[in-house]
């Protein structure tokens, strides 16, 4: 399949203020976000980018489709290097990459009726005429389940549930008919009921529409059940990255076989033998030497924290950044 | 684990709670009866707006206005919690029970270190207790959690999420309590950190003898933790029972559509079957199962009377389709 978005070592920092005595050592300090970070995304594929809060996954999708800018590094979509776009070139291919973000609620404009806002990027990219626009979208109201569309349209964001409301950002994310979708956390919010409608329906619509996504999630089982490939993030690299049955059936990475340890099943009658690591993701403004997570790696050597580990093929598509491989 | 030769430790007896707003009355709780054993682990899961937390909270008796009980009882060891005058409560509250909240920030004062906490905590009940006591309670307790105790100098932006909610923990123990009430105490939480507190919560269990309410929307952890297993659905209790009964075979049918939408990590799963539709919004009395709206089997009857919590052989459950029994 041909190759969607390709990203090449992207890198994001972003300066912080630091304390009174490294300003006067003149130390820059910035949290490395980002910290070279490169994958593709084929055509109608899902790619999944799976870790804790603070790994960097969503500002890697916030970096694909521009809402912030690189520090450096490239990304292609359909082989043209976006990141040499003028702001109003690139405005043009917006329609063709959008976002849905995770909380449904604070993403809508209260003052804005279910119409208006799903309307609202048609009205951007001048796509359709005034007559044509309502058509358009009832049209995508009907794809993403908010029926009776007629009944809703005049609706606000205040008399909607939250499952409607999720769907109203769907709706609003698809009705300039994009081919790319970051999908950031969507249902991290959401009731279980409504996560499940909310997944079901994002399969049928990449289906339907022939969408291409990128998935963040910090939860495992989800990104099982929606996701072709996995790519597992930690303090802003991806340490493991393969396709989800290979990562569930052969995890290589120690802080991947952590994730997938601390994943609560729903069965009592499943006990896990965990072993955890210790502490949590620590801070990326002074990330540890080395391999990230060698702090909290049962597997550390004192080789660990020299030099960072390359992704190396493990399996034939599956890469993986550790010393153990 | 339940005994009846065991005495409950706390028995709410056809609890309600009402909440009288400008377009009618919310009941938030509706007839809910419910005890709980000493050393068990109670898990109450249920969609958002299932009154799951509203149930905890009146165990304390701290719902917000305009919330009130209605009717009912909530006795501990054979006193009414609800009949006691604001004196007894604020004895009783942290003492006797004490609850663990979804946000450990908010939980927290910014402006207080560790150790301020774990003074104010103990003085509030105990104003004799001197300072040197206090922080010599607080450091033992903290060896329990697993930190360090030089961490006591510290304030809580200085914490990391998992270490603040484990403060909170040591700081609802610290009067060694018999009941221990957690509204959500891993949704805040990162999966690596959850699991880790889910372990600790367990350990601590043990360690303290406690008996816990666990609320959680998370199946997941609430099958790793508990006894036995309250689904609430619309205000009210719809099934009761051990967590192996639950999870082999759910009686109700939200307590089957519950089941059926999370995901497991450990099964290959091609189609998650969702339950369609979202809680009722629970003003006015209620004339018809409140999951009638949304069930697959629902019937007639479903419609048109509200179906009674009724004991199948240990367990129980609110459904007409077992009227013939299950």
């Amino acid at each position: 399949m041909a190759t969607l978005i390709r990203a090449e070592h992207l890198v994001k920092n972003f300066p912080v203020k630091g304390n009174l005595v490294d300003s006067f050592t003149k130390k820059r300090l910035a949290v490395h976000a980002v910290d070279d970070v490169s994958f593709d995304i084929a055509e109608g594929e899902v790619l999944g980018l799976a870790g804790e809060s603070g790994s960097g996954k969503s500002t890697t999708g916030r970096l694909l489709i521009r809402l912030i800018e690189l520090t450096s590094g490239r990304v292609d979509y359909r082989g043209d290097d976006i990141t040499t776009y003028s702001t109003r070139e690139f405005e043009a291919l917006r329609e063709k990459m959008q976002i849905v973000f995770q909380d449904p609620v604070s993403s809508l404009s209260p003052r804005m009726s279910v119409g208006e806002a799903i309307g609202h990027p048609l009205l951007i990219h001048k796509m359709g005429s005034r007559r044509e626009r309502p058509g358009m979208v009832l049209d995508i109201m009907n794809k993403v389940g908010l029926a009776p569309a007629e009944y809703l349209y005049r609706k606000y964001p205040h008399q909607l549930s939250g499952g409607q409301s999720q769907r109203v950002v769907l709706a609003r994310a698809l009705v300039t008919r994009p081919d790319f979708l970051v999908a950031d956390e969507p249902i991290a919010m959401a009731d279980v009921s409504v996560r499940a409608l909310i997944m079901q329906l994002m399969r049928d619509l990449k289906e339907e529409m022939g969408l291409t996504y990128l998935f963040i999630t910090h939860d495992l089982a989800t990104a099982k059940y929606l996701c072709d490939r996995i790519a597992i993030m930690y303090l802003g690299r991806i340490v493991e990255i393969t396709a989800k049955d290979e990562l569930f059936s052969h995890p290589h990475h120690p802080y991947t076989k952590a994730l997938l340890d601390a994943v609560p099943v729903p069965d009592p009658r499943v006990s896990k033998e965990r072993d955890l690591p210790a502490g949590e993701i620590p801070s990326a403004i002074r990330p540890p030497s080395g391999c990230h997570f060698h702090p909290r790696c049962r597997f550390a050597m004192p080789a660990c924290s020299e030099g960072r580990p390359p992704l190396k093929e493990v399996a034939p598509g599956h890469f993986s950044a550790c010393i153990l491989d | 684990m339940p005994d009846s030769a065991n005495e409950p430790i706390l028995d709410i007896r056809d609890l309600s709670i009402i909440y009288p707003i400008s377009i009618g009355t919310v009941h938030a709780v509706q007839d809910v009866t419910l005890s709980l054993y000493k050393g068990e682990v109670l898990g109450i899961v249920g969609e958002s707006g299932c009154g799951k937390s509203t149930l905890g909270l009146s165990i304390l008796k701290l719902m917000k206005p305009p919330g009130r009980i209605s009717s009912g009882s909530i006795l501990y060891k054979g006193t009414d919690i609800l009949g006691m005058d604001d004196r007894a409560l604020l004895d009783m509250r942290g003492r006797n029970i004490a609850m663990i909240f979804q946000n450990p920030l908010t939980s927290l004062d910014p402006l207080m270190s560790v150790e301020r906490h774990f003074i104010e905590a103990i003085q509030v009940h105990e104003p004799h207790t001197g300072v040197a006591e206090c922080i010599e309670r607080a450091k033992k307790i903290l060896s329990d959690l697993g930190i360090e105790g030089n961490r006591l100098k510290e304030y809580p932006y200085q914490l990391s999420g998992g270490m603040r909610q484990r403060i909170m923990i040591g700081l609802a123990l610290i009067l060694h309590p018999d009941i221990l009430l957690a509204d959500e105490p891993t949704t805040a939480l990162d999966v690596i950190v959850e699991a880790g507190f889910t372990e600790l919560l367990i350990r601590l269990h043990e360690l303290y003898s406690l008996t816990v309410v666990l609320i959680s929307h998370n199946l997941g952890l609430v099958a790793q933790m508990a006894d036995r297993i309250a689904v609430m659905y619309g205000g009210r209790l719809v099934e009761l029972a051990t967590v192996n009964q639950i999870f082999e075979k759910p009686l109700h049918p939200y307590t089957q559509g519950l089941m059926n939408c999370v995901p497991n990590i450990l099964l290959e799963q091609k189609e998650l079957n969702a339950m369609p539709g979202s809680p009722p919004d629970l003003v006015g009395e209620p004339k018809s199962c409140p999951f009638a709206p949304r069930c697959p089997k629902a019937m007639d009857i479903c419609r048109s009377r509200v179906p009674p919590l009724k004991d199948y052989g240990g367990r129980q459950t609110a459904c007409w389709l077992y009227e013939g029994g299950v």
